[in-house]
């Protein structure tokens, strides 16, 4: 599938809405107390206020303390604000450590799973960690299955700082047997729709999944390991310290214009990108400024005071999802992705456990096979003549023949020759004859008189006497 | 040889799929049966590159991925099973030189995975609005070591089974499309779950036509 690249008309589109704000009809609101020199951020371009001093001081003083307003706001093409996310929405499955996260259209699936493992040389006492972020060729028409591309290497690499570096997983309650088993834990996700902000939504899906999962417990007695099935000890889950989640802005016009979590067009045209994962603790886990833009301290600054209060709102989301889900596993409710289909939406369907008739099955089978055509004659076991050589069916007729005529006709280079050898060999085997002097087939047959053509033939080799 | 049937009765795990869920392919579905689900988007009829363009007819291409590590020789060989079958149904001789790819992602496991995605599979092209030449849907049976037919086996039936049989029945006239078998039969109890597995795929059917017809209940 080859990608759509955006038309220049588009790309002027984009940029053009985000540059206009859209002035909002205005209205009548109140001062706020106490009285100050009205220079809020709408009030210099309203168009509605008289000019001039005289006017200006009266308008001031106005008795009813009344200031004619505007709204102004960017315009994304969703009719989100610059600082708003798109609806998040958090899905499981029924396995442990399953889950799926929404970020508007953006879906990412993200699944942990464990396994033990002899631990790193240099770490023995440490679990393995192991992240693997992959873009299903479902999530866009440009994405070719096992190609490496920039946009996912920097994907997995920004992934990994987020998740290793920043110690969210405390490696050392891995550890099972010092410097032979540890747990190997690893993260596969998997985006299948792209909608822009994939780095978010797999965060959000990363850390999730992580906190979701349970490992099995094992307990050791000397040199002893035993891991227990879910069935004899309730699975373990992993000791989190903290949870990061990245926050995406994206820059255009040379700085000038910063969109939270930008969609997938507004990220075509952007000139930079800045990544800053955090937790609700604070505290910066990973920063990446990419892109062509050159950012002023401030705006860094104003950027983190954002992502701390949007990873606050999010870290709240994924708390509520995950009780509601340890609530709906532990009350022997159902719980799943079929539960999280929603059976008031059109395109959704459900059937419930539906019974098949199998009443006369062996009657109808029974007609079938009388009714068939019985099966064809089999044939004796195979004769082994030697190892590597065997023969079923003593006297059939080689079908071989006519294929071994046409190679003869099309052959010109070494290949054929060399083929048209090895099928005459075959022939010489199954016709129960002896004379090997028919696998040489003779002069070669020359196509061409160039002189640049070099025709070199290969003898084949003189294949051993097999005894009868 | 008699084989026995749990008084004359097997049942289907509940079925769920929502159409029509990912905004980019052109076609998308995700099939349940029980707590295993496939998650299926399409993309076409869309331009080939020149190496898999063919000249008379759409190069339909399949790829399975799991969830947990790569693709391996189990998702290949489901893959061509799947891209038999849906070559056998859609009429690929109407968008030449075009190519259609169908990718399918497993959701979660429990049983039965190579029917829910010939399911998901079939939803996926309806909903893209590909031109069939009739429906498929996919039965999984296990043959249990006593010779009792299970539909749709769970993981833990399909370990216990003697032989897991999977058919894919087309619409018209209950045909078979593809079978793969895994294990050993004879060929009376093939004929039995083959049956078993045609009055399946009636129900199956009937919660295709449901779907649909919800989902475009209101234009």
């Amino acid at each position: 599938m080859k990608a759509t690249p955006l038309s220049n008309c588009e790309r002027r589109f984009l940029l053009r809405a985000i540059q206009e704000k859209k002035v909002h009809p205005p209205f009548l609101a109140p001062f706020p107390k106490p009285f100050p020199i009205p220079f809020s951020a709408g009030c210099s371009r309203d168009p509605s206020r008289p000019r001039g001093p005289i006017a200006c001081r009266a308008w001031r003083t106005n008795p009813l303390h009344m200031c004619v307003r505007v709204r102004v706001f960017p315009q994304r093409l969703d009719g989100r604000q610059c600082y708003d996310y798109r609806n998040i929405r958090v899905s499981f499955g029924a396995d442990r450590g399953c889950c799926m996260v929404e970020l508007g259209r953006t879906r990412v699936l993200a699944q942990v799973s464990c396994e033990l493992v002899p631990p790193k040389p240099n770490r023995p006492t440490e679990g393995v960690l192991f992240f693997n972020l992959e873009l299903s060729p479902m999530a866009a028409p440009g994405l070719e299955p096992g190609r490496q591309s920039e946009l996912l290497v920097s994907l997995n690499r920004l992934l990994e700082r987020c998740f290793r570096d920043s110690k969210c997983i405390d490696t050392e309650s891995l550890c099972v047997v010092a410097g032979e088993k540890v747990w190997q834990i690893r993260l596969d996700m998997h985006l299948l729709n792209h909608d822009g902000n994939i780095t978010d939504a797999a965060s959000i899906a990363g850390i999730v999944a992580l906190c979701h999962f349970h490992r099995p417990d094992v307990s050791v007695q000397g040199e002893e390991v035993t891991v227990y099935t879910p069935e004899e000890r309730d699975p373990v889950p992993l000791s989190i310290h903290h949870m990061p989640i990245s926050v995406s802005f994206a820059f255009f016009h040379q700085g000038t214009y910063l969109l939270v979590d930008p969609t997938e067009r507004e990220e075509r045209v952007m000139d930079g990108l800045l990544v800053i994962a955090m937790n609700k603790h604070h505290e910066i886990c990973t920063i990446q400024s990419s892109g062509v833009v050159v950012l002023l301290q401030e705006q860094i600054l104003r950027c983190t005071k954002i992502t701390a209060v949007k990873v606050a709102e999010i870290t709240e989301l994924i708390h509520k999802a995950l009780e509601n889900d340890q609530k709906a596993r532990k009350e022997g409710r159902k719980f799943g992705f079929a539960e999280s289909i929603s059976n008031q939406r059109i395109t959704a369907s459900k059937m419930e456990s539906a019974a098949v008739d199998t009443n006369d099955v062996e009657e109808e089978a029974g007609e079938i096979i009388a009714k068939a055509d019985p099966p064809s004659e089999v044939f004796a076991t195979p004769v082994l003549h030697t190892p590597g050589t065997a023969q079923i069916g003593e006297g059939v007729e080689s079908s071989w023949g006519d294929l071994e005529e046409s190679e003869k006709e099309e052959a010109a280079e070494e290949e054929g020759e060399s083929e048209a050898a090895a099928f005459e060999c075959e022939k010489v085997e199954t016709e129960d004859t002896s004379t090997l002097e028919e696998t040489k087939t003779g002069e070669p047959i020359v196509l061409s008189d160039s002189e640049e053509e070099d025709v070199v033939i290969l003898e084949p080799q003189e294949l051993p006497r097999k005894t009868r | 040889m008699a084989v026995e049937l749990e008084g004359g009765q097997c049942r289907l795990r509940p079925f769920s799929c929502e159409l029509g869920l990912l905004s980019r392919p052109d076609g998308s579905a995700t099939f349940l049966q029980g707590d295993t689900s496939v998650l299926a988007g399409l993309y076409g009829p869309a331009e080939a590159k020149i190496s898999k363009e063919l000249p008379d007819r759409a190069a339909l291409e399949v790829l399975l991925r799991p969830k947990v590590g790569l693709p391996g020789v189990l998702e290949r060989s489901r893959e061509q099973l799947l891209r038999q079958t849906c070559e056998a149904v859609v009429l690929g001789v109407l968008h030449p030189r075009t190519a259609i790819s169908l990718v399918l992602q497993v959701l979660s496991d429990a049983g039965s995975l190579l029917s829910c995605c010939l399911n998901a599979a079939c939803m996926a092209l309806l909903d893209a609005g590909l031109p069939l030449a009739a429906l498929f849907c996919g039965v999984t049976c296990a043959l249990q070591p006593d010779g009792t037919i299970l539909l749709d086996p769970t993981a833990r039936q399909e370990q216990e089974a003697r032989a897991i049989l999977t058919f894919a029945i087309s619409s018209s006239e209950r045909k078979v499309l593809m079978s793969t078998t895994k294990g050993s039969c004879s060929v009376e109890e093939m004929q039995q779950c083959l049956a078993a597995a045609q009055r399946a795929a009636t129900t199956i059917f009937q919660f295709y036509r449901d779907s649909v017809r919800r989902r475009y209940s209101k234009s």
